[in-house]
């Protein structure tokens, strides 16, 4: 029975997450557009990501390279290092992890804030002013978070890679002109769009949980912290799904 | 003459003036629960109504479905001749700058100044002032009407509650609305704030000749400002009179709230 309740609200919010991408594809497309406060969006969501995104990168970097370094050194195949980490990082490790630390920073703040606006009749006061809410508060941060999850990642992405040369530095005596080209003579544009189309669909995706959430904000400053929580649980979900459906995809159109 | 005979002649004066608002058998309600159950009402020009009730009579859904924040099941609301329910989202929103409304938690927006709270509407509604005048102008107007002009550069953490209820009137005056909406506008607020908020609500409404339709439960916030009352029981209208009338009324229901 109470398999049956959950299973039904569960039913529910996908419908209503349904209505919410409905909506949104329709009102991005409509004027009025909200450019400035787009602007304001795209700044905020990348400057308040970019620190967070740098210090990921760097340790992924460092750490996936200390890690691999003795297995590969058992086989004498050391040179091998740039390539394996250019392309572990490149194809996946750099866009989901940084993608799930983006979700942790991004989805649960615009889940609290938009879920803040909600109960304190912030939304209600916008609307009433004539302004709708939807457009200036939901389209302005999807959009924004489409577009600078993956400069956040490239850059995220780069960062992992001078990681990784500071390890084979250190550990190989390995200089950096001869790190980047082994790096970029095994990276292939087939390696990088795949990766970097699928990081728009989980900024999409990060950013419309977490306004999902925020926007249907209900029962007070305890929905508020539901509404972020979930923004996160939901999200990182969501990412994994379409990392599945990203790879399944590139793999028919590449042959991975 | 005595009050009564005042107040009586004061109300015809009222209905004499043109209707600014008038909502006529308004249902809402949320599953079983019926929130109104035919509520009517007209507010004149010029005119203070205040409606009272106690929590969940159904006042806070009867004001937000005057704006469209909810949908009422059936009924309908005239706001200066136009039919709310068959506005498209255009026309209702161009109705909504000659609506002023004041939440009860003030509803600033924590992001911004009060400078850029109060820019807000105005931004939204550029072409309606672009030449009347400009914008820093009608900020320090509707600052200074409020006496918070030395708050504009605060953000409204740093206000205090009457302060914040002062700024959220100022925004609700900016685009100089017909017709004023204050839900519970003393709630939460100390006595001496309370008067203040009181004394400002009836300057604003000499100043800017509005309209003003004020929901609260707060008997002293009525006996100022009131020109009319409507006591709402059940989601229906129950009683309406002049502030001297109901208070010395002997109907139980209505006694409770002036005792």
């Amino acid at each position: 029975m109470r398999n049956s309740s959950s299973m039904k609200s569960f039913l529910i919010e996908v419908g209503e997450l349904a209505l919410f991408v409905k909506r949104f594809f329709k009102e991005v497309f409509t004027k009025p557009f909200e450019f400035k406060e787009l602007i304001r969006q795209c700044y905020a969501i990348g400057n308040r990501s970019i620190l967070l995104v740098g210090v990921t990168g760097f340790i992924i970097g460092l750490v996936i390279t200390l890690q691999t370094r003795p297995t590969l050194e058992e086989f004498g195949a050391e040179s091998w290092m740039p390539s394996m980490v250019s392309l572990s990082i490149i194809r996946e490790i750099g866009p989901v992890i940084i993608a799930l630390t983006f979700a942790g920073r991004i989805a649960s703040g615009i889940g609290a804030e938009l879920g803040s606006m909600r109960v304190t009749e912030q939304i209600d006061a916008m609307e009433v002013s004539g302004t709708n809410p939807f457009k200036f508060l939901v389209v302005t941060r999807i959009v924004a978070a489409t577009f600078m999850l993956p400069l956040l990642v490239l850059f995220g992405d780069a960062i992992a890679l001078f990681g990784s040369y500071i390890i084979e530095n250190i550990k190989g005596e390995v200089s950096f002109m001869l790190y980047f080209n082994k790096v970029f003579h095994v990276l292939d544009f087939s390696d990088l769009i795949p990766a970097t189309i699928k990081t728009f669909f989980f900024g999409f995706a990060i950013a419309l949980v977490g306004c999902f959430k925020g926007y249907n904000c209900e029962k007070g400053t305890v929905g508020v912290g539901a509404a972020a929580n979930s923004a996160v649980v939901f999200s990182s979900m969501l990412l994994f799904i379409i990392d599945f459906i990203a790879v399944f995809v590139t793999d028919i159109f590449f042959d991975l | 003459m005595n009050t009564e005979q005042n107040n009586s002649k004061a109300i015809e004066n009222i209905e004499t003036k043109s209707v600014m608002l008038e909502i006529k058998d308004l249902r809402k309600s949320f599953g079983d629960n019926a929130v109104l159950n035919g509520f009517n009402l007209k507010l004149y020009e010029g005119e203070n109504l205040v409606i009272m009730g106690k929590s969940g009579s159904g006042k806070s859904v009867m004001i937000k479905c005057l704006v469209g924040l909810l949908q009422a099941d059936s009924g309908s609301i005239k706001i200066m001749d136009q039919e709310i329910n068959t506005l498209n989202q255009k026309d209702l929103n161009i109705l909504r700058t000659e609506i002023g409304f004041l939440f009860q938690g003030s509803a600033l927006y924590d992001s911004m100044t009060v400078r850029e709270n109060l820019e807000f509407p105005l931004r939204r509604h550029k072409s309606r002032f672009q030449n009347t005048s400009n914008m820093d102008e009608l900020v320090t107007e509707a600052l200074e009407s409020v006496g918070l002009l030395h708050a504009i550069d605060l953000m409204p953490a740093e206000l205090s509650g009457g302060m914040k209820r002062r700024i959220a009137l100022a925004r609700t005056l900016i685009l100089k609305p017909k017709i004023i909406l204050y839900d519970e506008p003393t709630s939460g607020l100390d006595p001496i704030t309370s008067k203040e908020i009181i004394a400002l609500m009836r300057s604003i409404q000499k100043q800017y000749k509005t309209s003003s339709l004020i929901i609260t439960h707060d008997v002293d916030c009525a006996r100022v400002v009131s020109e009319r009352i409507i006591l709402l029981v059940d989601g229906v209208n129950y009683v309406e009179g002049t502030y001297s009338e109901l208070s010395t009324s002997t109907d139980v229901q209505v006694k409770a709230f002036f005792k």
